[in-house]
């Protein structure tokens, strides 16, 4: 053979370098290969089938052996059996299909709980201890892991193609996923949604992690102030606690305890608190008067940034008591420093 | 091997005195015709050049793939190359591709017509689609478009810079074109239609043209109204789409996928007629189960309108609305299912020839089974988070757009080309070439599938080292394309002056346009035909030839 | 003719013999085996063409249907904002000019040219009265900052005027007045556009009905248009109380 040595080195390396299935890196994984590989069987057999008829066919029945051709109408038996027999296949696909989103998208209550603000081009990661982090994410192996995610700009997709996980961060509202990482190591993270110039540049890292080296790198890696602690502080300087005081006579509902449950809306509706209503409250409040108060709640929108609105849900989360929001009102008080600004405040 | 090609003894034989080719002469006798005949002309040649454009955008993608690094050219130059290729490739090739030549050459005379019910109204989609034409090649010599061709909000109204007005534009007026080509057809079959020619002895070829004229009158304004909303976004600012005014993105690609999941089925139905046509004739059989065929074309049009939403499983659309969708796409699966066992079971007990035309079929065949199949796992949910938007999704809708239609396509034109021209297209060198369509094309998109897989996104201009050896394989299959798709064009230029003289019915095939000259008169018919036998009835046209042998004798 | 009624029957062979003397009617075109057939396929034609226009303004429809359901208060003060006098007086405009339109269509089949003639320019100065008084509201808009862009103002929603018993919006729903600015205008903008294309086609048909040819049997291309402005006056039915009448008492 003339290949050179130094053109076959180069190949088997070459080769040998380049994977043609991905690594399995989470709970999902072999769930969702196991229904890739099944789907390829499926078309394999269609292609096999559909293949030999013709191939068959095209031998039998080719003019040299068969020169006058037999003229058939059709079958309905024939109709109905290639009808009926891949109809029961794409159902039973469909049904398999729709268990896996299911367990794709509906995350365990247990979840750990990491936001991402997707902006051009890049991940912003934080972590409820404050840990901040660039187009890399850090988890634990072992522990479902959820991701609360919003798009500064365009829509964007965080897909994880290790942990067979992506969805769609979208412009003005939370969007979720999460996974439960089996395998230390570092994987992937891309953008798949379009979204500009430098979309394929707008990728990062997965480091997985097991748990006790996740503890060492979160104390290592912590700004020293928390999500819940830097939404205090904002809460406080925004003014926030003025209303939501948690005294019976203030002129906003009390925040303590309020995430998770069902709320009953000035309109007669009810409506459940989760991260996104939290999220739109502040920003459309007229759209989310609880019984019993004035639509006097000025909307914050432009006012805060989407990583201050995820320290405020983040700090509203967390909220049990109202304890310190009267110490800090009234340090506020005694200071008299932060009131809000007259045009953030309407005049009902 | 055998054949069942009968020409005309060459020595003696020459082409009709009086053809619509040579009736009026004069480059305005052809642009202001309102004969079909020609119109369809003027659409292949215009649809023709605009395939290797887009087909040029497409060799500038796979080059810059050649490596990992974005080494060629910039990412915004990247990003315009699959915009554009997506655009021309979708609104200035596919769509138009078979309805608006084969199917306007055809169909008035597959029916027994003499034209279309509104000839002028042909000529204005013509014209409307060249301006739709000039209007993206204008946005070329500006600095092109960078939204990609689905113009997903926000992006494409507030985070761009270049020219999405013009193309949206370019998009608006190219729409029009198709929805009065659609229209016109539906009249036409409906209202057109020679004595005896009732709707189930229509060809198949008309049946599936019918049923994308639908999909193209139903959904085409639906894209024309999303195309305004982002062209008026961007140029006075109303906020229908913006989130930051309330707007909702996601309205959007509801609008947007409401015409573009029809448009696929208006790619690749009318090239379903196609494959219909040519393999009934290469097996001398008349299609398997007709009506079974007729009424799936029928079935995809109406459930391919209920499906769109399975583009955005991930986008957040609620977990019920999403099961419906992805039920209702497994559903749309099975009338193409259908399609190919007719197929298959048409060349059962048939006598078989394998010209050219039928090659391509059975290229389409299988190609567009492994693309309909791969369409299976998209509309599965689970597997769609791990499938979309990755290469996957690019190897399966080349499958069903490349593989599927562009074979159709190339297998119509080979099988009408001798009623379009007169003359033979030279069989041996496009044997070689349908060959090798055929295998450049698996080299190109079957190592998607694997890339897709593994999770590289679809455009990306940079991507990680270890899918390099794959894209290699679809550059290296995307050149072999590239000459197979090269060789028709000259070989067919070649045969319209060098060509054997194809008489009327070189075929030996049942349809209509076959019992008249090629090319045809520019009325079609001396005098309206009386149809008195079914489609595809090999058995009355042995009795019309030997009545005629007696005739002569 | 209904559908089955054609494939079963053929037309008769006397048609042919007809046809081969070339005995149709002037405007019979070549293509067409019978002026019937023509007439048939032509508004068969206009109908698929409305069809292609519902699904146009669908699209519209359905963003209005789904903004006035998330941000109703919003829609409700925005809607009393527009002037609803103006928009019945344009109703009653359009409803008219739909009605000279039709009589246009009977002047024409009864063959009298004066009488269309007629009709058909009443018919275009109705078209130019709606126009006209839209151009009003459409200022009144302009100059009261409710135009979507840069330059809308939220503030006559935040802070009503005095003496009307019009609802304050807290900003963030008053932000929300500008979709329902954007659908005002791309909808009505549309339907606009239609009637101006219309009227256009309006003056051609009256310059070609000189030469009396629409008075003489070629009854189609005024029907078809009648269907047409029929379908834009019908457009309108359902723009007027969308738009104008939200929770008006």
């Amino acid at each position: 053979m003339g290949i050179s040595p130094v053109l076959w080195e180069f190949l088997t390396k070459w080769l040998t370098t380049s994977p043609v299935w991905p690594r399995e890196a989470s709970t999902i994984a072999p769930w969702a290969d196991a229904l890739f590989i099944f789907l390829w069987l499926m078309t394999l057999f269609g292609v096999v089938l559909v293949g030999a008829l013709v191939f068959t066919f095209a031998v039998r029945y080719r003019k040299e052996r068969h020169p006058v051709a037999v003229q058939i109408e059709g079958s309905t038996l024939l109709e109905a059996t290639w009808t009926i027999i891949p109809l029961g296949i794409f159902l039973f696909i469909f049904v398999w299909g729709a268990w896996l989103y299911f367990r794709i998208y509906n995350p365990p209550a247990d979840a750990m709980q990491v936001y991402v603000v997707g902006k051009q081009w890049m991940w912003k990661a934080e972590h409820p201890g404050g840990q901040h982090e660039i187009n890399a994410l850090h988890v634990p192996i072992g522990r479902p892991v959820q991701l609360t995610m919003i798009s500064q700009d365009v829509f964007h997709s965080y897909s994880i193609p290790a942990f067979r996980v992506k969805r769609e961060v979208i412009p003005g509202r939370y969007s979720t996923v999460w996974f439960n990482a089996t395998e230390p190591g570092v994987y992937h993270l891309f953008c798949t949604q379009y979204c500009g110039t430098l979309h394929s540049g707008m990728i990062g890292e997965i480091t997985a992690m097991r748990p006790e080296d996740y503890e060492k790198w979160t104390k290592l890696s912590t700004s020293g102030m928390s999500l819940a602690q830097n939404g205090e502080r904002l809460f406080a300087s925004m003014g926030c606690n003025s209303c939501h005081s948690g005294n019976a006579a203030a002129a906003g509902p009390n925040l303590a305890g309020v995430y998770g449950s069902k709320i009953k809306m000035d309109d007669g509706s009810e409506q459940l608190a989760t991260d996104g209503w939290l999220r739109d409250t502040i920003l459309n409040p007229s759209q989310h008067v609880p019984l019993g108060y004035k639509p006097i709640m000025p909307t914050y929108q432009g006012q805060i940034s989407e990583e201050g609105l995820i320290d405020l849900v983040e700090y509203i989360k967390q909220l049990k008591t109202n304890y310190r929001i009267q110490q800090t009102l009234n340090t506020a008080k005694a200071e008299d420093v932060v009131q809000p600004t007259p045009d953030q405040k309407v005049t009902p | 091997m055998s054949t069942i090609v009968s020409l005309p003894d060459q020595t003696t034989a020459a082409l009709p005195k009086r053809t619509y080719i040579n009736n009026e002469h004069g480059i305005l006798s052809w642009l202001l015709t309102a004969d079909h005949k020609r119109i369809a002309m003027l659409y292949l040649v215009s649809i023709t050049f605009f395939f290797f454009i887009g087909g040029f955008f497409a060799g500038m993608v796979r080059l810059e793939l050649l490596t990992p690094a974005g080494d060629l050219m910039a990412a915004d130059t990247y990003n315009k190359m699959f915009t554009m290729h997506g655009i021309v490739m979708i609104f200035l090739f596919l769509v138009p591709s078979v309805p608006a030549t084969l199917g306007n050459f055809l169909i008035p005379i597959m029916i027994g017509a003499k034209d279309l019910a509104f000839p002028k109204i042909n000529l204005l989609s013509w014209y409307l689609y060249m301006a739709g034409g000039i209007f993206v090649l204008t946005t070329l010599v500006l600095g092109g478009v960078d939204t990609g061709w689905t113009f997903t909000t926000p992006l494409s109204t507030h985070y761009l810079n270049t020219h999405v007005v013009t193309t949206a534009t370019a998009i608006f007026i190219a729409g029009f074109s198709s929805i009065f080509t659609g229209l016109n057809f539906i009249v036409t079959i409906h209202r057109m239609r020679a004595p005896g020619m009732t709707w189930f002895r229509l060809p198949l070829f008309v049946w599936s043209n019918y049923a994308a004229s639908v999909l193209m009158v139903l959904g085409t304004p639906v894209l024309a109204i999303a195309i305004v909303l982002v062209a008026l976004e961007r140029t006075i600012g109303i906020g229908v789409f913006d989130p930051t005014k309330g707007g909702d993105p996601l309205l959007f690609q509801h609008l947007f996928w409401f015409y573009s999941h029809p448009a696929v089925y208006i790619m690749i139905l009318p090239g379903f007629g196609v494959i219909s046509e040519v393999i009934s004739t290469f097996s001398r059989k008349r299609v398997f189960g007709y009506t079974a065929v007729a009424f799936s074309s029928v079935a995809i049009a109406v459930f391919g309108f209920f499906v769109w939403a399975h583009h955005m499983f991930i986008m957040g659309v609620s977990n019920y609305s999403a099961l419906v969708f992805s039920l209702l796409t497994m559903l749309v699966a099975v009338p193409s299912a259908i399609k190919i066992f007719n197929w298959s079971f048409t060349m059962q007990k048939g006598s078989i020839t394998f010209e050219t035309p039928m090659l391509y079929a059975f290229g389409f065949i299988g190609l567009f089974t492994i693309g309909g199949l791969t369409g299976v796992f998209l509309g599965a949910l689970g597997m769609d988070v791990m499938l979309t938007e990755t290469y996957f999704v690019v190897a399966h809708f080349h499958f069903v757009m490349v593989g599927g239609m562009l074979m159709a396509f190339l297998a119509g034109i080979h099988f009408w080309w001798p009623k379009l021209t007169g003359r033979m297209y030279p069989e041996s060198v496009s044997k070689l070439a349908a060959i090798i369509t055929f295998v450049g094309f698996i080299l190109t998109f079957f190592p998607q599938f694997v890339v897709g897989y593994l999770g590289m996104p679809r455009r990306y201009h940079a991507y990680p080292p270890e899918f390099q050896v794959l894209n290699v394989l679809s550059t290296a299959g995307a050149t072999v394309l590239g000459v197979g798709y090269m060789l028709p064009l000259l070989y067919l230029a070649w045969s319209l002056k060098y060509g054997a003289i194809a008489g009327n019915n070189p075929w030996q095939a049942t349809g209509l346009e076959w019992q008249i000259q090629s090319p045809p008169l520019t009325e079609n018919f001396i005098e309206t035909p009386i149809v008195d036998h079914e489609a595809y009835d090999y058995e009355w046209l042995e009795r019309t030839k030997e009545r005629e042998l007696q005739h002569v004798g | 003719m209904s559908l089955a009624s054609t494939i079963t029957n053929p037309p008769e062979p006397e048609i042919h013999a007809s046809h081969d003397v070339h005995e149709h009617p002037f405007y019979q075109k070549h293509h067409f085996e019978t002026a019937e057939q023509q007439r048939e396929a032509a508004s068969f034609g206009m109908w698929l063409f409305l069809l292609t226009e519902i699904m146009f303004f669908g699209g519209l429809f359905f963003a209005y249907l789904l903004y006035r359901n998330w941000y109703y208060d919003a829609f409700v003060s925005a809607s009393n904002s527009i002037n609803m006098v103006m928009g019945l007086i344009n109703t009653i405009v359009l409803i008219g000019s739909s009605f000279t339109m039709a009589m246009a269509v009977w002047s024409a089949e009864v063959r009298n040219k004066k009488l269309l003639q007629i009709f058909l320019l009443a018919t275009v100065v109705l078209g130019f009265a709606f126009l006209g008084i839209k151009t009003g509201e459409y200022y009144d808009k302009f100059a009261e900052h409710h135009v979507p862009g840069a330059s809308f103002d939220i503030h006559d929603f935040v802070h009503p005027q005095p003496g009307t018993n019009e609802k304050a919006l807290s900003v963030d729903m008053a932000n929300k007045t500008q979709i329902f600015f954007s659908l005002y205008f791309a909808m009505t903008g549309v339907h606009a556009l239609h009637m101006i294309i219309g009227i256009g086609i309006l003056i051609g048909l009256l310059w070609y009905s000189r030469s009396g040819i629409y008075t003489e049997g070629y009854v189609q291309p005024i029907e078809n248009f009648g269907l047409y402005w029929h379908f834009v006056d019908i457009v309108w039915i359902f723009l007027f109380p969308l738009l104008y009448l939200i929770n008006r008492h």
